[in-house]
């Protein structure tokens, strides 16, 4: 029973950790319309680019640098990608982000090469035990950074002046515009939180997994989170990520044994399949209402 | 005055449901069959047709396939390239292990693909958008999983079934133009049945669903079935291209060779090729075949010798910088290029 336990919230403190990556998109999609298929890729330029820097810079000054180097990013999509496509059909748009995420491996890579990096923040990633459990001390934090993440961004989103400008975009493109909000404006701010996001997540799994080409894998671990909880919904992303890291877990190990094993990869999205038949925007989407 | 309209009088039903109705097209179509039939297998080196041509043709049926079901129907599938892979599978165990021959087993390998197909299409009866295209990957994940753990399909953890040597008819295929001619013989018919198919009324049905699925569906067009077999022939197309490629260009079913950077470049293809057009699948699927060739000899042009890693990262610059490129100045792709330019030699070279 321990161990299931034990398995159980080494499951929910991953499925955190997932979370800050599905996070990402709910946050572009909530406040630009855009499915940005890019989150992977972004948050392994920005690891990338912030062990470009640590080679140069100390630790607080290469974490700013990354932050600007992903704010000007966010500028140079609104700009070259986004401004050209308003008023696009929105599969226009995601399938324009498939692209962004090709160029930005693209173009991280080539910089900063593709050998795995490693990338230490001075979290210790040894178990302790607590309560007669052991548990991870590098999760914890993750765990604590989403955690504050989360409630930072449901306020910005639910009180202040930008977050509600950042929703109705989200709503509308073209009836913003008509109300004043400027809408390039409104896109490099969700863009730049995005990036921010990003960053965030980029230390987290670039320190555990080591900088390479396979953290913008994570993306595809994220995505049946984000379908679960459903795609506009910041708390739907946590507790899906949680569902999912745990439920994950459990199958691999009291249920891989009989089928042979590997079924993490494919179980998050069964569980989301299973969940859009009953619910087909997800847990806690809002939904959608067609008229001809 | 050099592409003609003219002098096209439909007197009958049958002229009017042609095809290609103007003469020139017609010419067109036979010339480069021609060319693909006779000129092409005696005039290219082994090395085109067998690292060029086959790869081109085949990813352009995959493509086809692809966009019967995104360009035609309106369903975006990022999982494509899984039921690929159920195809080369299938279609390989009924060849090598049941000794069915080769075409009816790469027709068993697309329907086993076309069934499959379905069975993941199902979500699309409930959900729509982004929430449909992040289930399509749910098919990638699921398939690659399945087609490697179960022991009769794999016959082990690696999931690797080589090829045995081929035949049809009793004639063995050995040589790149035989394979080349294999290809072709399966290309082409089924281009044409898919020509067919989108000018037909399940087409026509498609386009209204893709359009507004909602009003589709209010002036009377089935959902429910329409849906079904557009995920149904797409992935049929997939899984005989699938069975193909592994027959006449990899030599061995290999899941890392339908992994999910071939489903994007599937996407990729109808992208820059053309959404909703059955010549852009060809012109898409040449282009990203030819694209890193391209790339090479470019940078041999320039005398460096760049690092490997370095061309890979360009060849991923072009790829997402050409999707976007596309997406934004010419969303229909190069079919809409190659339209405007018919257009423009309707006059030329007079100004009016």
């Amino acid at each position: 029973m321990i161990f299931a336990i034990e398995v159980a919230i080494g499951g929910l403190l991953v499925g955190v950790m997932y979370s800050l990556v599905a996070l990402g998109f709910v946050l572009i999609y909530k406040s630009s319309g855009v499915f940005n298929f890019a989150q992977g890729d972004m948050t392994l330029f920005a690891a990338l680019a912030l062990v470009g820097f640590l080679t140069l810079l100390p630790l607080w000054l290469a974490i700013l640098a990354g932050l600007v180097i992903m704010i000007a990013l966010a500028i140079a999509i609104e700009a070259v990608v986004l401004r050209p496509l308003v008023a696009r059909p929105p599969l226009a748009l995601f399938m324009a982000t498939i692209g962004l995420g090709f160029l930005l491996q693209g173009i991280g890579q080539g910089i900063w090469g593709t050998d795995p990096k490693g990338l230490d923040i001075g979290i210790s990633d040894i178990p302790f035990k607590a309560w007669g459990l052991l548990i991870s001390q590098f999760d914890l934090v993750g765990g604590a950074l989403a955690g504050g993440l989360v409630f930072a961004l449901v306020w910005f989103f639910q009180k202040s002046r930008t977050g509600r400008a950042l929703r109705a975009v989200s709503d509308d493109h073209e009836a913003a515009l008509s109300v004043g909000i400027p809408l390039r404006r409104a896109w490099a701010i969700s863009w730049a939180i995005a990036g921010l996001v990003a960053l965030v997540a980029g230390i987290m799994w670039g320190s555990r997994l080591g900088v390479q080409f396979s953290l913008s894998l994570i993306a595809l671990k994220a995505l049946p989170i984000l379908i679960l909880g459903g795609i506009d919904s910041i708390p739907g992303a946590i507790i899906a990520g949680l569902i999912v890291g745990a439920s994950e877990n459990l199958a691999e190990v009291f249920l891989g044994p009989y089928v042979g094993g590997g079924i993490q990869t494919f179980f998050p999205y069964l569980l989301a399949l299973v969940v859009l038949w009953f619910k087909p925007y997800g847990m806690f989407g809002r939904e959608i209402i067609e008229r001809v | 005055m050099i592409y003609r309209e003219c002098g096209v009088f439909k007197a009958n039903y049958r002229a009017d449901m042609a095809i290609f109705p103007i003469p020139l097209d017609r010419w067109g179509v036979i010339i480069i069959l021609f060319i693909a039939f006779l000129v092409v297998p005696f005039s290219a080196s082994d090395y085109w047709l067998s690292s060029i041509l086959i790869p081109f043709l085949v990813f352009s049926l995959a493509a086809l396939g692809l966009n019967f079901l995104t360009g035609y129907a309106g369903q975006l599938s990022i999982g494509h390239a899984a039921f690929m892979a159920v195809g080369a599978y299938i279609s390989l165990i009924l060849y090598g292990r049941y000794e069915v021959p080769l075409l009816l087993s790469l027709l068993g390998g697309g329907l086993v693909a076309a069934a499959v197909g379905a069975v993941f299409g199902t979500p699309s009866l409930r959900i729509k958008g982004f929430y449909l295209a992040v289930s399509t990957l749910a098919a990638q994940f699921i398939i690659q999983w399945v087609l490697t753990h179960w022991e009769w399909i794999s016959g082990g953890v690696f999931g690797t079934v080589d090829t045995p040597p081929m035949q049809v008819f009793g004639w063995p295929i050995d040589t790149p133009v035989k394979k080349y001619y294999l290809v072709l013989s399966v290309v082409v018919p089924l281009t044409i049945f898919g020509k067919n198919l989108v000018r037909g009324q399940l087409g026509r049905a498609w386009m209204a669903i893709r359009d507004m699925d909602v009003a589709a569906e209010i002036i009377g067009i089935s959902l429910f079935w329409n849906k079904l077999l557009a995920f149904a022939v797409s992935s049929f197309y997939a899984g005989v291209a699938g069975g193909l490629i592994t027959f006449t260009y990899y030599g061995a079913a290999n899941i890392e060779a339908f992994n999910i950077m071939v489903s994007f470049h599937l996407l990729g293809m109808i992208i820059i090729g053309g959404m909703g057009s059955v010549l852009g699948s060809f012109f898409g699927g040449g282009f990203i075949t030819l694209l890193p060739i391209f790339i090479n000899q470019f940078a041999h042009a320039f005398g460096t010798a760049l690092k490997t890693d370095l061309l890979a990262c360009l060849e991923l610059i072009f790829f997402g910088g050409l999707i976007i490129f596309f997406l934004i100045v010419e969303p229909y792709g190069l079919a809409r290029l190659w339209r405007t330019g018919k257009d423009k030699l309707r006059l030329w070279p007079f100004p009016y």
